[in-house]
């Protein structure tokens, strides 16, 4: 469990203020203009010794990332910040963005300095309006202060934030959709290659990384990436926001060592399954995109990222989902196929049509009003997209449909026969 | 309520002053990017809706085609293409909610004002629309309602923020049953002791 001295999110729940004088007291900006002048590989070997990973759902290492980003040249270089949060399951990103927004404001300009980046844009998600007034209201006071903008706190680096609200599109959560959006377009994914450390935004060498990974630098360079690393297991090391919804006695976010397990996560933060342990029925452990395990998997399984590949899911953006036993399991999963078909930006067809054929087959799956080997059929529907789109919502909208018929087909099939159906 | 698109849309004088601002923000040449902020401060002026003079004024303020800026607006879910009453409830409709009772919450909005999802008052005071994920699971069910959520909502406190609203009275936003932002201990208010 983690020790109270090793969190780095202590405004969680807005118990301080969040404004700039709150978030000194908690230790924000301070020694920040020391960090910066110790050099961008200084920071970037920090980074990569504390292991920390992506936060946003892919696990990339983040000071590998930052290390593909070219030399200083003539072409401007971007930070750009992926507060678009709409993962079903997944609200973290939300409560730092309100309540800890100077400690994303720091961690920004500290990478910006790893990259060679002056200039920063937070992409917060459209729906997100009084998060993106507090984070505006820090933004400002960062500037009064002189702590971003010319010589950010006398460091002699020059670097801007600029907020820039997005308009209701879950796919622009995917980096190079995000970009698009951030040019005035249609939020439709790039292929890759290039990636964006090459052409990003305008063209130029762009690294995009998660609101929770940036708001986690500023403590790892001043603690060490030998502190971070010491937390959790090797490769998955470091702290963690796990979001815990659903069937539970006390849903909550909160921030917790990786590599802690499903259970103790469960029953210690979020007040245990509603009727106890013996009535759960399935957990989607890291936001909609990854498949669900039932409940003799959750028994032991382990809440990082080899943890839960190890478990035939993943870590995702660790919004974990708990459904107990009154739950209906294929409407539950209906519903979110009913998400990525809404969702789907239509650019690829097998995504666009495939998405639509998967929610109406499902739709009838839940009134049991198919045939067994249609089961198949749905099956290969969802093989038909996944690892054929352009981007992963294709692979995100398979996934949990798959996660269903591989661990729950027995309650599809009696659902049918339920249904007088069943051939 | 006024279903008919304008002749003409041109920032009020704040808000054309507002527009330079925000263009500013982006490099020089790249005034496109300013696009979903303007297309939001157009849709804010004309209340809550965007009207196709709005979409083609804010193409030529950017200088872009105006089917680009028609593409964009017609992508995302925020814009508005006709008119909304005065509270747009956005009802979340995705797994997490629907786990914490969300359709209840959608029939109780349903049974109180007389309209299905999709559908505006008579009086234009209320459209509810179903969405997707709004993004705080944990306080689930959820609701927004134009710049607001309303959160860990029953029955009962749906009726009562729609009372507020219907009476012209402001309810109060985020956590109905007075949670500390996104904490188990349920405890009080922001700035309380947790």
């Amino acid at each position: 469990m983690l020790a109270d001295q090793d969190r780095i999110f202590t405004n969680l729940y807005g118990q301080a203020p969040w404004t700039l004088e709150g978030a000194r007291r908690r230790g924000v900006w301070d020694g920040t203009a020391a960090l910066i002048q110790k050099g961008s590989a200084w920071i970037i070997d920090e980074v990569k010794t504390s292991g920390l990973r992506g936060r946003g759902g892919a696990g990339f290492a983040t000071g590998l990332k930052w290390s593909f980003m070219p030399n200083p040249s003539d072409r401007p270089h971007y930070l750009v910040v992926n507060a678009d949060e709409s993962e079903p399951g997944t609200c973290k990103d939300r409560d730092i963005l309100r309540f800890d927004p100077h400690r994303l404001i720091e961690g920004a300009l500290l990478a910006a300095s790893a990259i060679h980046a002056h200039s920063v844009y937070i992409y917060i998600r459209g729906e997100f309006v009084r998060e993106a007034r507090h984070l505006q209201y820090a933004i400002d006071e960062a500037y009064n202060a002189g702590l971003i903008g010319r010589n950010a706190c006398g460091s002699g680096f020059d670097c801007d934030v600029v907020l820039h609200r997005g308009a209701g599109a879950y796919i622009c959560g995917e980096e190079s959709a995000l970009l698009e959006s951030l040019e005035g377009k249609k939020g439709q994914p790039r292929n890759k290659p290039p990636f964006p450390a090459n052409a990003g935004l305008y063209n130029c060498p762009t690294t995009v990384n998660n609101v929770e990974t940036i708001a986690s630098v500023g403590e790892i360079l001043r603690r060490g990436g030998a502190w971070y690393a010491g937390i959790g297991r090797p490769k998955n090391s470091g702290t963690k926001l796990f979001c815990i919804s659903g069937h539970v006695n006390t849903p909550c976010t909160v921030e917790e060592e990786m590599g802690i397990s499903l259970r103790e996560l469960i029953d210690k933060h979020a007040g245990g399954v509603r009727g106890g342990w013996f009535n759960l029925l399935a957990v989607i452990p890291g936001g909609s995109s990854v498949p669900l395990l039932p409940k003799h998997i959750c028994e032991t399984a382990i809440m990082d990222y080899d943890g839960l590949r190890d478990a035939g899911s993943a870590l995702g953006s660790a919004g974990v989902i708990v459904m107990d036993k009154s739950t209906d399991l294929i409407a539950a999963i209906a519903r979110l196929s009913h998400f990525y078909m809404h969702e789907s930006c239509g650019q690829c067809t097998p995504c666009r049509e495939g998405t639509g054929w998967v929610w109406r087959m499902m739709e009838r799956m839940v009134r049991g009003k198919a045939t067994t080997e249609e089961i198949d059929t749905l099956w290969d529907a969802t093989k038909e997209i996944e690892g054929r789109t352009i981007c992963a919502l294709g692979d995100a909208a398979a996934w949990p449909v798959q996660g269903l018929i591989r661990h729950f087909r027995p309650l599809m099939e009696a659902r049918m026969r339920d249904a007088g159906r069943s051939v | 309520m006024n279903n008919a698109q304008p002749k003409s849309f041109f920032f009020a004088p704040e808000n054309a002053v507002e527009a330079k601002k925000i263009i500013v923000k982006y490099p020089e040449g790249k005034q496109a990017s300013a696009m979903l902020p303007l297309l939001d401060l157009a849709q804010r002026q004309h209340g809550g809706w965007l009207p196709r003079a709005a979409i083609v004024h804010v193409a030529e303020i950017l200088d872009v085609p105006a089917i680009k800026a028609f593409e964009v607006a017609s992508f995302y879910t925020m814009f508005n293409l006709e008119p909304v009453g005065k509270y747009l409830i956005q009802l979340c409709r995705t797994t997490p909610c629907w786990l914490k009772g969300g359709e209840d919450i959608a029939r109780t909005c349903e049974t109180r004002l007389g309209i299905k999802a999709g559908g505006t008052t008579p009086d234009g005071l209320f459209t509810i629309k179903e969405v997707e994920c709004l993004g705080a699971c944990v306080n689930a069910p959820v609701m927004q309602i134009n710049d607001d959520y309303y959160e860990d909502l029953t029955p009962d406190s749906v009726m009562k923020i729609l009372d507020d609203l219907a009476a012209g009275r402001q309810p109060k936003a985020g956590s109905q049953t007075g949670r500390c932002g996104s904490c188990a201990c349920g405890k009080n208010g922001e700035g309380g002791e947790c």
